[in-house]
């Protein structure tokens, strides 16, 4: 009896950290969670580059200024390296989803419970509302409404490019004629195209959304089955996974600029 | 798992960041770095120069002072040169001087010697002919014997 109902609280516990909190119903709910942690990470990435770029001197710079510069610097060389054709949105691109979905990442390092907690305090306390109804998920690419909003506006410059550099006719010929070059067989070279087209974009969103929902649930169930051995779990869980947060980061981005790169050369 | 409308909304929101980024982020950062790599490259460039240019310097240095050694030698040895030939000539000059003095001095003395001796001739044949006077005085007419007198003096 005991197990069952302990068992039940922690199937609960996990539950409860993996719903998002909703406004509306259907397809017209928005997660505010999400929405509302990756907007404010957005703002803290473009302020902050922001006020680096506003002052930024060619002479010496400072601490901030080259700390910013260094992430800069290092997304440039990786779009240079990759990304041969001359585009103005490629490494401004690359480099907000770099930072955006790193500091989205790191917010797997905060303590499962902590912001969770303090926003089941201010609703019980300001509204009144019992803690077990407010939901909090604080990680944003633990949903896929993120991710996949990153690889459909990646999905879609690769169209653009594509259309635009080797005009409809080239993007619809690399469809149908690319792996068997014979009349007989478009049909075939259309299904197999097609389908590896749309397996980007969706490769793209799953594999940053695994890793790190993955991590997420990982933590949580260290948090509620582990008791006070969690900390040590806790400490080599997050040493691992602070090698997974910037490496997705940095995955996501060098597949947008080697997909980018893919489209807009000519086969 | 469930797809709705909070990709939407972080559809519109990463169009805005990226194109927040695009306009207002990356150009001024990325122009000050290449700005800055440029200003290096300027510089290295430069020191390069210099060095060579302190090089060519040196070089130059080096030969200048070469060249002044060797003339100031050159100057020396011409001066050495030219000091033993004034001394040599000065030499020469102090011998025949001394040749002319010792030449004057021995002519003087023989004119002296000359005319003393020519003095001296006079002087003799004045007392020869006192004495010869003083013999024949009573017989013998100084008129009549001057020209055996003369031939005396002549004698001298």
């Amino acid at each position: 009896m005991a197990d069952t109902g302990g068992e039940q609280t922690i199937s609960s516990y996990i539950q409860h950290h993996l719903t998002n909190a909703t406004v509306g119903e259907g397809f017209w709910t928005f997660h505010i969670d999400t929405l509302a942690w990756s907007i404010v990470l957005g703002f803290v990435f473009i302020l902050s580059f922001r006020s680096v770029a506003k002052k930024a001197t060619t002479g010496v710079p400072g601490k901030w200024q080259a700390s910013v510069e260094l992430i800069v610097e290092f997304v440039n060389d990786t779009v240079k390296s990759t990304y041969h054709g001359k585009s103005k949105l490629i490494a401004p691109l690359a480099l907000t989803i770099f930072v955006w979905v790193l500091l989205m990442n790191l917010m797997d390092l905060i303590p499962v419970d902590f912001l969770p907690w303090i926003a089941g305090q201010i609703g019980y306390y300001g509204f009144g509302v019992d803690p077990h109804d407010i939901y909090m998920k604080v990680v944003p690419t633990t949903d896929v409404n993120m991710t996949f909003a990153l690889s459909i506006g990646v999905f879609v410059l690769m169209i653009y490019y594509s259309v635009k550099i080797k005009g409809f006719g080239g993007f619809m010929k690399e469809l149908y004629a690319h792996p068997f070059n014979t009349p007989w067989l478009y049909w075939f070279n259309f299904i197999l195209e097609v389908v590896s087209l749309l397996a980007k974009p969706l490769s793209l969103s799953l594999r940053l959304f695994g890793n790190l929902y993955a991590g997420e649930l990982i933590f949580i169930l260290i948090a509620g089955t582990l008791g006070l051995w969690q900390l040590p779990i806790h400490f080599l869980w997050a040493a691992f996974h602070l090698l997974i947060i910037p490496l997705q980061a940095f995955i996501f981005m060098m597949l947008t600029i080697v997909y980018l790169s893919l489209a807009s050369e000519e086969h | 798992m469930n797809i709705n409308a909070t990709l939407l909304g972080e559809l519109i929101a990463f169009i805005f960041f990226v194109w927040f980024c695009m306009k207002y982020v990356w150009p001024p950062i990325i122009g000050a770095i290449e700005e800055r790599q440029q200003k290096i490259a300027d510089g290295l460039a430069a020191s390069e120069r210099g060095e060579k240019d302190l090089e060519l310097a040196q070089v130059k240095a080096t030969d200048q002072l070469k060249e002044a050694k060797a003339q100031a030698a050159e100057i020396i040895e011409q001066a050495k040169k030219r000091g033993s030939t004034i001394v040599e000539e000065e030499t020469l000059r102090g011998h025949s001087e001394r040749e002319k003095i010792i030449a004057q001095g021995y002519s003087e003395v023989e004119a002296e010697k000359n005319r003393t001796k020519e003095e001296l001739r006079q002087k003799v044949a004045a007392l020869a002919i006192a004495g010869a006077e003083k013999i024949l005085e009573r017989e013998i007419d100084a008129a009549a014997q001057s020209d055996i007198v003369a031939k005396l003096v002549a004698e001298l």
